[in-house]
């Protein structure tokens, strides 16, 4: 955002915005938050975009801290898999297999090694009032969490599941499709955390082909067949046990 | 009720301070010799005697950084650290800045690790320097209240809109008792005026904050930022008078001299050691000598005419630096020789690194340096750089070059080496 929309002097929006430091989404929210309540505003809401990397990377503790001490922020977190700003480098949130340009796939290593962190659990584990996961894919479930996070008297998180072409090796057009896909394949998932409970709220019958998903992503291009069985048997351990856990609806 | 006097330390009096200044947030993370600072502050939040929003951060961080949104909503905001916290919030710091959040912070004084040491120096801060936040350093409790309210008044000034760093000395002040008066609070509240910041947030006027800039604007904004700093000073010296007024205190502008007017010696000084040095430009008076002293209170903006003016008679001067810029010079000492370059380029300048992490300076080497100043006159030293009471072998040339100590010093250092 700030390397597009905040370039004085077009700044862009008609609202009270801020750019924070790269690892202070979190921290500077909350002394938005703290000021309006020191002020006694009424009605208001302090909303923070970050990215994967800013999320569960550098931004963690600063995030962790927020949630920690109840402070009334809604968090979203754009994740798009990687550090796109500084032009495609691994994040705790890019997947396995992916290839980014810090991690390359080549003879002897085939891209990411590491898999996507748990953020939504992580976040969820705090005790956090309220968290979800959505896709752009999704966009009426996005909006309703949003909705939902709005009236939390408290800090709320929303995981937003969002492709970025030039990262991944895909065309603009897709970008729709794919993040509909990314659920529709089980690969992500629409779910809520309140009231301590965690809720699936989309649990497909069938999934659609993992291997489809990853092919149409110049970043997955290199995978071998191996790597594709590997994320399918991971896909399926973990909707196993969301499935076994969670609420259904 | 008229203002009280009470035995605190300097933390217990910057607490005090920010009680009567009551800023409407408050953001802190616990480091010694910091700590007392914060503990405090959270017991007058609980016992009603300060309204605030006090956070409880995970990090200096992210102290500094809910601080810059609180500032960015127009409200008055304080933090505390040292040391490893200054430089742990870095990042933080030029943000602040130059996003113009008029945020006031304390640091007790620290040395930076490696090695670790929790004693006092001046490294922590002036490595921050050029961050283009307003210095002040102080030298006792009474002088670090009197400050802490004075820098809210500094910083939230329209016309400076610059963050303010109140540097007590650790352990030596932060941690020494003292009487110190305690004024009112209403009396304090008069004076000091309620934050009114015109660029901040608000529902009427929108604003967007923390922008990127161009290479064709990006100067513009770092000049009027260099010129709000450098036309605190006004703000500076009219904030003392007003409170001198009220208060009946007063420490002399961006750098106070002591017996400089006919002065042919003089010790420039930062913090605490001024104490030490001012008892021994008495002693050396009483003994015939022309010593002064020159306290410097702000490293920025510099005093930079307040030095030239106070140095018109000097024939040698000794910058006491507790830092040490490895591989050139104490930072003061540069500082100073930069301003006294444009005037008192024939005077002798030397610069003694002393006090590193928390080590004593005592009295009599304070006497060995003004008799090095006036030997120095006829030996003229080539090195102006000289460790105070160096315990490890050097091949350094000082004042003593032919020696034959030294020399065999020399000698001995080669062998090792
Ligand atoms: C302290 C710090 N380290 C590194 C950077 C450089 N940097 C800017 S954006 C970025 C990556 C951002 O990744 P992410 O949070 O996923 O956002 P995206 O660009 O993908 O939207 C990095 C490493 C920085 N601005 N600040
Ligand atoms: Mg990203």
């Amino acid at each position: 955002m700030s390397a597009v929309g905040f370039i004085y002097p077009q700044l862009c929006f008609s609202n009270n915005a801020i750019i924070s430091t790269f690892p202070g989404t979190a921290s500077m929210l909350s002394g938005v938050a703290a000021a309006a309540k020191a002020k006694g505003y009424k009605d208001y809401h302090v909303l923070g975009i970050a990215g994967d990397g800013g999320t569960a990377d550098i931004g963690l503790q600063a995030l962790s801290g927020a949630i920690d001490r109840r402070d009334k922020i809604i968090y979203i977190c754009y994740d798009n898999e990687a550090y796109m700003n500084t032009g495609i480098q691994k994040s705790s949130l890019t997947p396995f297999g992916a290839k980014t340009t810090t991690t390359p796939p080549g003879k002897n290593i085939r891209g990411t090694l590491t898999v996507k962190k748990n953020m939504f659990e992580i976040i969820a584990a705090h005790n956090i009032d309220y968290a979800a996961t959505a896709s752009i894919g999704y966009v009426q479930d996005l909006i309703n969490k949003i909705q939902k996070a709005s009236l939390v008297d408290g800090p709320s998180y929303i995981h937003v599941f969002a492709p970025c072409p030039t990262g991944w090796g895909i065309k603009t057009d897709e970008t729709f499709e794919i993040a509909k896909e990314v659920v529709d394949s089980g690969l992500w998932y629409l779910a809520e955390y309140e009231n301590g409970e965690f809720t699936l709220n989309r649990n497909p019958r069938e999934f659609t082909p993992v291997e489809n998903y990853l092919k149409k992503q110049s970043r997955f291009r290199h995978l071998l067949e191996e790597d594709i069985i590997e994320i399918t048997e991971a896909r399926d351990r973990k909707w196993e046990r969301m499935r076994r856990q969670w609420n259904k609806n | 009720m008229k203002a009280i006097r009470k035995f605190i330390s300097g933390d217990d009096a910057v607490a005090e301070a920010v009680r009567l200044a009551s800023p409407d947030f408050i953001a802190a993370y616990p480091i010694t010799p910091q700590t007392v600072v914060v503990e405090r502050l959270s017991e007058m939040v609980e016992d009603g005697s300060l309204v605030s929003e006090f956070m409880h951060v995970e990090s200096e961080h992210s102290a500094l950084s809910a601080c810059m949104g609180a500032s960015a909503m127009g409200v008055r905001t304080f933090t505390a650290t040292s040391s490893q916290g200054l430089l742990y919030m870095a990042e933080c710091l030029p943000y602040a800045s130059g996003g113009r959040f008029p945020i006031v912070m304390m640091n007790g004084n620290r040395s930076v690790a490696l090695p670790w040491s929790i004693y006092g120096d001046h490294r922590d801060s002036l490595s921050q320097l050029d961050s283009g936040w307003i210095q002040i350093y102080v030298e006792d409790a009474q002088e670090s209240l009197d400050m802490t309210i004075q820098a809210f008044a500094i910083a939230e000034n329209a016309e400076v809109l610059t963050p303010v760093m109140i540097n007590l000395d650790g352990f030596l002040l932060t941690h020494t008792y003292e009487l110190v008066e305690i004024p009112e609070k209403d009396i304090v509240g008069s004076w000091l005026a309620p934050v009114d910041n015109p660029y901040a947030m608000n529902f009427d006027n929108p604003r967007n904050m923390g922008f990127s800039s161009q290479p064709s604007d990006n100067t513009e904004f770092k000049y009027q930022q260099h010129k709000a700093v450098e036309d605190s000073r006004k703000i500076i010296l009219e904030t003392e008078k007003s409170f001198e007024q009220i208060f009946g205190r007063s420490y002399g502008g961006l750098a106070a001299g002591f017996m400089c007017d006919d002065a042919e010696f003089i010790i420039i000084t930062l913090g605490s050691v001024t104490g030490t040095c001012r008892t021994v430009v008495r002693e050396l008076r009483k003994e015939g000598i022309k010593a002064g002293l020159i306290k410097i209170r702000f490293m920025r903006p510099f005093p930079t005419d307040e030095i030239i003016g106070l140095t018109t008679n000097a024939k040698a001067i000794a910058v006491l630096d507790r830092d040490i810029s490895f591989g050139y010079e104490g930072t003061v000492f540069t500082n100073v020789n930069s301003a006294l370059a444009r005037t008192h380029n024939d005077i002798l300048k030397m610069n003694y690194i002393a006090g590193l992490g928390g080590r004593d300076i005592p009295k009599e080497s304070i006497r060995e340096i003004f008799k090095e100043l006036e030997e120095g006159l006829t030996t003229r030293p080539d090195k102006a750089v000289k460790f105070l009471n160096l315990n490890v072998e050097t091949d350094e040339k000082y004042s003593d070059s032919e020696d034959n100590s030294t020399q065999h010093h020399r000698e001995g250092v080669l062998l090792w080496s």
